[in-house]
């Protein structure tokens, strides 16, 4: 690792400070659990890394029924995931944070750092993209809100400029009769990376026969997160049965754009991409119903 | 350029203080710095556990951390986990067990079991194969690993109880 200098400013106004003068030599650290493995391989060389564990604004983690969730970007997974409004309204996220990394990885990795460090295979950006997540953007003077579905750009880069940082992710209030799951597939039992990772929201009507809206998001078989609208334009206002289902199954690996690694072929990315689909919708299913 | 920070912590209760620079990890402060060389390296990119310290209560990979993150914080490492001459109940059932071969993954793995048996001192055999997965060891097989965990937890009781 090269020599790099470090701050750990107390203010939001001082950390943006910072960026406005040096931003393009600088890179933001939370839980370091990339940078540091990036600093340390020399695929990111800063002058210096600006840790944000000590800002009030990117540690606030609250809920409320009208306004939904805030997570702060420097919120450590393992707060998140045992927060008693997070269990209650948003299990999908506790899915993705609890499969992240292991206990030590969680006890420092963050939901802002999964999300600014943009890998096609994190874990929790498909959650945050079918739950309609925000992303706040703060410069000195500027505040911009970017939906989470538009946040990445490619592998490793986003919409995030030097002198821009994460402050913190808005998660929509849970709507009646809705609930989310996400679910990967890996070859081992934890600590690995998804081959394929499936978040699904599902919205039923009122007797629970009918989807009125449904997102499905693809990790690991894209450049970026995947979006897959087709689903949603599909199954709005369908019966709930098997084969409306099935379909879904089918859209999501007909839009997936996977690649062949170590990790599996494209064409078993793709088969993955429908099973996955298909399960996760499932489980959302059962969530709305057993609640 | 190397500047150097002054770093004030509190390790196994005792105060310490050193000089790093901002680069180095924790790992590397505490073996090449301070000379605390019982926390081990293996992977030095987190996903080997032999450098698993518990920071602030929590279990972290100190090859993640950096030294100069540690300032006013408290620490524990595998130095802390024995009283003077006598074995921690967890240090007696890894040894009874035979839950190690080489050594070099031990530290990690009593540690992670300590912050384990403090959050909950009465695992399931799956509760105790997930919280340890951030673990690697290359000699055992994991069973007596585990074995050694389950044994630990009944010491820890039976020491409470009586
Ligand atoms: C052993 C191991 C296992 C892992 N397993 C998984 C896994 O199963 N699934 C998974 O998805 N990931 C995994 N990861 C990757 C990593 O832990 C996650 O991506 C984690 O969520 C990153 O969070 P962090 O806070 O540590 O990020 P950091 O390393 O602190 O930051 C990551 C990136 O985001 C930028 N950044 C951070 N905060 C901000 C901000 N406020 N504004 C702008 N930019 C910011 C940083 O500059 C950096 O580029 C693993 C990593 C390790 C070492
Ligand atoms: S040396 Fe830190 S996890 Fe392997
Ligand atoms: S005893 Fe050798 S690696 Fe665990």
């Amino acid at each position: 690792m090269k020599y790099v200098d470090y701050e750990r400013p107390t203010s939001l106004k001082s950390a943006l400070d910072i960026l406005s003068e040096k931003g393009d030599v600088t890179k933001i650290m939370a839980g370091g659990t990339d940078i540091l493995v990036k600093l340390r391989v020399r695929s990111e060389q800063p002058d210096l890394l600006m840790d944000s564990k000590e800002i009030p604004e990117l540690n606030e983690l609250s809920f409320n029924h009208d306004t939904g969730l805030t997570i702060g970007a420097a919120v450590p997974l393992y707060k998140l995931y045992a927060d008693a409004d997070v269990k209650k309204y948003y299990p999908a996220l506790v899915d993705s944070t609890t499969i992240i990394g292991g206990i030590p990885i969680q006890g420092r990795a963050t939901v802002g750092g999964n999300l600014c460090n943009s890998a096609p295979s994190a874990d929790s950006i498909p959650t945050l993209i079918v739950l309609g997540a925000t992303a706040s953007i703060q410069s000195s003077g500027k505040l911009r809100e970017v939906p989470v579905s538009e946040f990445c750009t490619g592998p490793g880069s986003n919409v995030l400029k030097s002198n821009e940082m994460l402050v913190t992710i808005n998660v929509p209030a849970p709507a009646d009769n809705s609930a989310a799951h996400y679910m990967r597939f890996i070859p081992r039992n934890e600590m690995d990376i998804a081959v394929v990772g499936v978040g699904s929201y599902v919205k039923l009507n009122a007797s629970g026969d009918k989807f009125e809206s449904v997102n499905v998001s693809l990790a690991s078989v894209a450049p970026t997160p995947l979006n897959v609208t087709e689903i949603s334009k599909f199954l709005s206002g369908k019966d709930v049965n098997d084969e409306n289902i099935e379909k879904a199954g089918q859209l999501a690996k007909e839009a997936s754009k996977p690649i062949s690694d170590m990790r599996g072929t494209a064409e078993y990315r793709q088969h993955l991409c429908s099973v996955l689909t298909k399960r996760s919708i499932n489980k959302s299913i059962e969530r709305i119903k057993g609640a | 350029m190397s500047k150097k920070v002054h770093v004030q912590t509190i390790i196994n209760g005792e105060d310490v203080e050193f000089l790093c620079e901002p680069r180095q990890s924790l790992l590397e402060c505490l073996r090449d710095v301070i000379g605390m060389t019982g926390t081990k390296e293996g992977c030095n990119d987190g996903n080997c556990g032999a450098c698993t310290v518990i920071l602030e209560g929590r279990t972290v990979t100190s090859c993640l951390v950096l030294g100069v993150e540690v300032d006013g914080k408290e620490l524990t490492t595998i130095e802390g986990i024995a009283d003077g001459e006598k074995l921690h109940p967890i240090q007696t059932a890894f040894l009874e067990n035979a839950a190690l071969q080489c050594g070099i993954c031990t530290p990690g793995f009593i540690i992670a079991t300590k912050s384990l048996l403090d959050h909950n001192p009465d695992p399931s055999e799956y509760e105790i194969r997930w919280w340890l997965a951030n673990n690697l060891c290359r000699c055992t097989g994991y069973d007596k690993i585990v074995r050694a965990v389950q044994e630990s937890a009944k010491k820890i009781k039976a020491q409470a109880g009586g």
